[in-house]
């Protein structure tokens, strides 16, 4: 199992909890378990989120692999000026 | 102009050095082509008819008299547009270049005009007969959050809104960790304030302008200035619900975007007027019409509240920000809330943020989006708390500050990063000591940014003369084509005179996301180091050839095809130029090329030191003295880094000091003209010193960093805490104009 | 409307264009006599980035109508360098990295130009001063300043009335 942060707002959609635990090991498995347990967090996914895969981004890449001890951290999608 | 790189690294020949620009002599000469500088055979020119109210139903747009008009081709409205693509995915970006049921903001576009010429055009825009009813409006984020607000539009509305806001409130967010109330009761004082910001406007010097061709079976050409045509083309391709290879869209060279040129706000309208017609049709915006109709950022109301021990540690830290985007929903807010205490290593923090439709025209981004307006909350009540307990600003933000291996209050850990780095090269600079005289003040403020990665192609092609050529996709924007080359001479080992970079058109390169989040040097810079590193095996591969040797024989350095050892026996070494003249015996033309979605993009981190004086009579605050420190990971090119560095200071100096959107009470904007928008001239303001530091990004080869935003972040609250320490007046508003300073002065007497 | 023709030196190439009685000088530049290095950036006046020199006075295109130009001397961008050798404040620039995007940079040559002509051994403040009217977004001056005062530097030592 993978420990995913989530940000705070979040934390409705996932029974009160800051973290959320799922199973995966890259980036789309990872999204693809957290749309499936946590169906109220789905909205958000699909208005796009980025990885923060141990203190790197990841905005997109399906395949990055994510290992059980891995800091994980769920962000919005980030785009910019 | 300093340049500090703390430790050793990796030695480079032509990376670092200061070349002349390759788009140079173009720019200076007056032959570079800009967006309204191309015409067609056969052109029409198009204008857009705006309305001049906040908000009103349209109930009706006549167009029968204009379309009578002799020289008049073509006029749409946004009835033209829901017939090719209901299902278009960009319909709120269509709704902000045309309206469609209700005009959303002064100066919104209803219809649009292209005739034979501009005479004729602006005749007809005038016998078309609007009929609108007028809604009530609202302007401010206070009154637009207020549950009986006129409500701007319907159904945007997040699932996650807090109760007790108006339907305007549209999207929401928090960040954080640890226990606040923990962390406040630990403190030994606490302040709380709330900041404002004005919207400000981009500023690019050249407006909007583009000439499309299209017909009428979809397949077309778009020219224009963006900071990103694939998107244009994405944009587009997805309003004419036509195939993304039958609309090509190349970039003009670009006269400035600082974000506000990310979006589309009139190449859709040119290609359906061109469609209609079936003519070539230019369209220029006027300055009136960037001003009203494009940009500006968002306008901000933000909460501060920040807990200090005695000894300068922050035990606690909230914010709320609340921002004002115009009509349409957009991301700003979480990217505020993100930045705001990106700065600092803290156990109990806390942001919240609310973005809030109101009667404005959408935002756009605008260099480093959403980060200016909340950091410059947080480092004011910063400031505040060093003057509460006596403490040096950079002795506190030291003593604070984020590092490796910090639990970022947005949420990851950071790896290296170049805070402590720049804030002690700016206790130790010459600036910092200075001895200040009365009515003067010194601000110190730190600032973040992101930098992005993103989708990114390059070819890197080897002429048989031994030159290089190198296409992107990436529109420069501030000399990234000098950057680019660079690169390439530098991993090639070959001079910098021998490589060129183009930009391509969107038909002849493969995807490239926007020129944004300071994301080309370092995704461009890491594909052209890729696509160089395919050459050079095959300028290997050509080498073995030639020697008869295995491939794994031969190596590539400095310029040259080596035999890797003495088994691979004795050989001349072979340069690129040699093997480029003999590729067309040795199995033909040699190129290396990359796409990659980059990811990696290292964060950034600025400190600004500022002296001000502030004219006791007349409220006026004159930049005595403006000293960067910022950590680039590695500077390609140093003078475009240090103008980076200085270009977005002083775009920060103007919002600090002058630049904001005035509305009047019937919601219409004030001072949509540069006269009464009054950005900084060179009379203004000194030199900009600029530190470079070079703390490398370990997620690139060279440790390259974004430069391109950070420095707007910090003159906001370093100019804020200037003044405040030069007038013993705390100040919570931005612009720290004249009649705001004088009041609070007056007030202070 | 019956069109104005008028007869005009342009960058000491005798020049004549037919316009209507609203075109300003600008718009004929750019639009009949193909001279696209002058910039728009306001048409207001604000911006400086259509600055030529008309009669050896600095001025702002957009702001002169053309009709009124008739008989008059006009020196834009296109004609700073001679031939294909660029004026001193031309390679300034390049050498100080003085533009970014370049939207402003004809504009900024052009009266810099002026300036040197007036003053060949400006102060910083005049060179601000006097380079006030010409908007810059993207460099926050500072190159620019340092390059105009390098040109003049280089004009001095050369023999600046080779340039002007």
């Amino acid at each position: 199992m993978v420990k995913v942060k989530i940000w705070g707002s979040l934390k409705n959609f996932a029974d009160g909890n800051d973290y959320i635990s799922v199973s995966g090991s890259n980036f789309k498995q990872v999204l693809d378990d957290i749309s499936l347990k946590y169906p109220g967090l789905k909205p958000q996914i699909n208005r796009g989120v980025s990885l923060a895969i141990n203190g790197k981004i990841y905005r997109e890449s399906w395949f990055i692999p994510i290992d059980e001890d891995s800091e994980v951290v769920l962000m919005p999608y980030m785009q910019g000026g | 102009m300093d340049q500090i790189t703390p430790k050793p690294v990796k030695q480079f020949k032509v990376i670092g050095t200061r070349p002349l620009r390759p788009d140079g002599i173009e720019k200076v000469t007056g032959k570079a082509i800009y967006g309204a500088d191309l015409s067609a055979p056969n052109m029409l020119f198009g204008l857009m008819l705006r309305i001049n109210e906040p908000h009103a139903l349209i109930e009706s747009i006549d167009i029968s008299i204009a379309e009578k008009l002799p020289g008049v081709k073509s006029i749409i409205t946004f009835k033209d547009f829901i017939k090719i693509n209901p299902d278009n995915k960009y319909n709120e970006t269509l709704e902000n270049c045309i309206a469609n049921e209700k005009v959303l903001y002064d100066g919104h576009a209803v219809a649009a005009v292209a005739a034979i010429n501009l005479n004729i055009a602006k005749k007809a825009l005038k016998s078309i007969n609007v009929k609108f009813k007028k809604l009530p409006f609202v302007i401010n984020i206070e009154d637009a959050m207020n549950k009986n607000a006129p409500l701007v539009a319907k159904g945007k509305k997040n699932e996650n809104i807090p109760d007790g806001f108006s339907d305007n409130v549209v999207q929401y967010c928090s960040f954080g960790h640890g226990n606040l109330e923990q962390g406040f009761n630990e403190s030994d004082k606490v302040i709380k304030r709330t900041f404002k910001t004005p919207s400000v406007h981009q500023g690019y010097i050249e407006p909007h302008a583009c000439l499309a061709s299209m017909s009428d079976d979809g397949k077309a050409d778009l020219w224009c200035c963006t900071q990103g045509h694939y998107n244009v083309r994405s944009i587009c391709s997805n309003i004419f619900k036509i195939d993304n290879s039958q609309l090509k869209v190349t970039a003009s060279e670009i006269g400035g975007g600082f974000g506000g040129k990310t979006t589309v706000f009139i190449e859709p309208i040119a290609l359906a007027l061109s469609q209609k017609s079936g003519r070539p049709v230019k369209i220029v915006m006027s300055r009136e019409e960037v001003f009203k109709a494009t940009g500006p950022t968002v306008s901000s109301l933000v909460d501060v509240k920040i807990g200090m021990k005695k000894n300068g540690k922050i035990s606690a830290a909230k914010a709320i920000i609340r921002y004002e985007g115009g009509a349409f929903p957009n991301e700003t807010y979480e990217l505020g809330a993100q930045s705001a205490f990106a700065a600092y290593d803290l156990k109990f923090v806390k942001t919240e943020a609310y973005n809030v439709l109101t009667n404005r025209p959408a935002q756009a981004a605008y260099r480093a989006p959403g980060a200016p307006q909340s950091i410059y909350a947080v480092e004011s009540v910063i400031d505040e708390l060093c003057q509460y307990f006596n403490h040096d600003p950079l002795y506190v933000r030291i003593l604070n500050a984020a590092d490796k291996g910090t639990k970022s209050s947005y949420g990851p850990t950071f790896e290296d990063i170049g805070l402590k780095a720049t804030l002690e090269a700016a206790k130790v600079h010459s600036h910092y000591t200075t001895p200040l005289k009365d009515n003067q003040g010194r601000g110190v403020a730190c600032g973040f940014w992101f930098n992005f990665g993103g989708n990114t192609c390059v070819s890197l092609n080897i002429n048989f003369d031994g030159t290089v050529g190198i296409v992107e996709g990436n529109p420069d924007i501030g000399g990234s084509r000098s950057s680019i080359s660079q690169i390439a001479a530098e991993e090639l080992g070959i001079s910098l005179e021998k490589v060129k970079t183009i930009i391509a058109d969107t038909n002849s390169l493969g995807h490239n996301d926007v020129t944004d989040g300071s994301r080309v040097t370092f995704s461009v810079g890491l594909a052209t180091i890729k696509a160089a590193k395919a050459a050079k095996k095959e300028l290997c591969k050509r080498a073995a050839k030639l020697w008869g040797i295995d491939e794994e024989a031969v190596i590539w350095k400095d310029g040259y095809a080596y035999p890797a050892g003495a088994n691979a026996g004795i050989q001349d070494p072979l340069s690129l130029e040699d093997i480029a003249k003999v590729s067309s015996q040795t199995g033909g033309p040699i190129a290396g090329h990359y796409e990659v979605n980059a990811e990696g993009a290292g964060v950034s981190f600025g400190v600004h030191l500022v002296d001000v004086e502030t004219d006791l009579e007349t409220g006026h605050t004159k930049i005595l003295r403006y000293t960067v420190f910022q950590d680039a990971g590695k500077a390609i090119h140093p003078s475009y880094v240090e103008g980076q560095m200085q270009g977005g200071s002083v775009q920060g100096i103007g919002w600090a000091l002058n630049e904001e959107y005035i509305y009047n009470n019937e919601g219409k904007l004030q001072n949509p003209g540069f006269l009464d928008y009054r950005i900084p001239v060179s009379s203004d303001l000194p030199m900009i010193d600029p530190v470079i530091l070079e703390i490398p990004n370990p997620g690139h080869p060279y440790g390259v960093r974004g430069v391109g935003e950070t420095s707007i972040v910090p003159p906001l609250a370093a100019i804020n805490n200037a003044v405040s320490r030069a007038t013993n007046i705390r100040f919570t508003e931005l612009p720290l104009s004249p009649p705001r300073v004088l009041k609070a002065i007056l007030n202070n007497l | 409307m019956k069109k104005l023709h008028v007869n005009v030196s342009v960058n000491k190439n005798e020049q004549e264009f037919l316009c209507n009685p609203e075109d300003t000088l600008l718009d004929v530049l750019r639009n009949d006599l193909q001279l696209t290095g002058t910039k728009e950036g306001c048409s207001t006046g604000d911006c400086g980035a259509c600055s030529i020199i008309l009669d050896k006075k600095l001025v702002c295109s957009c702001l002169v109508l053309a009709a009124e130009v008739d008989g008059s001397e006009i020196d834009t961008i296109e004609g700073m360098a001679n031939g294909n050798k660029l004026h001193p404040l031309q390679k300034k620039f390049l050498e100080h990295a003085a533009l970014q995007c370049g939207i402003c940079t004809p504009g900024i040559l052009v009266a810099a130009k002026a300036l040197l002509e007036k003053n060949l051994n400006p102060t910083e403040q005049e060179v601000r001063y006097w380079l006030a009217g010409n908007l810059c977004r993207c460099t926050g001056y500072d190159k620019i300043v340092r390059a105009v005062m390098d040109a003049a530097f280089e004009m001095r030592n050369e023999n600046g009335s080779n340039y002007t």
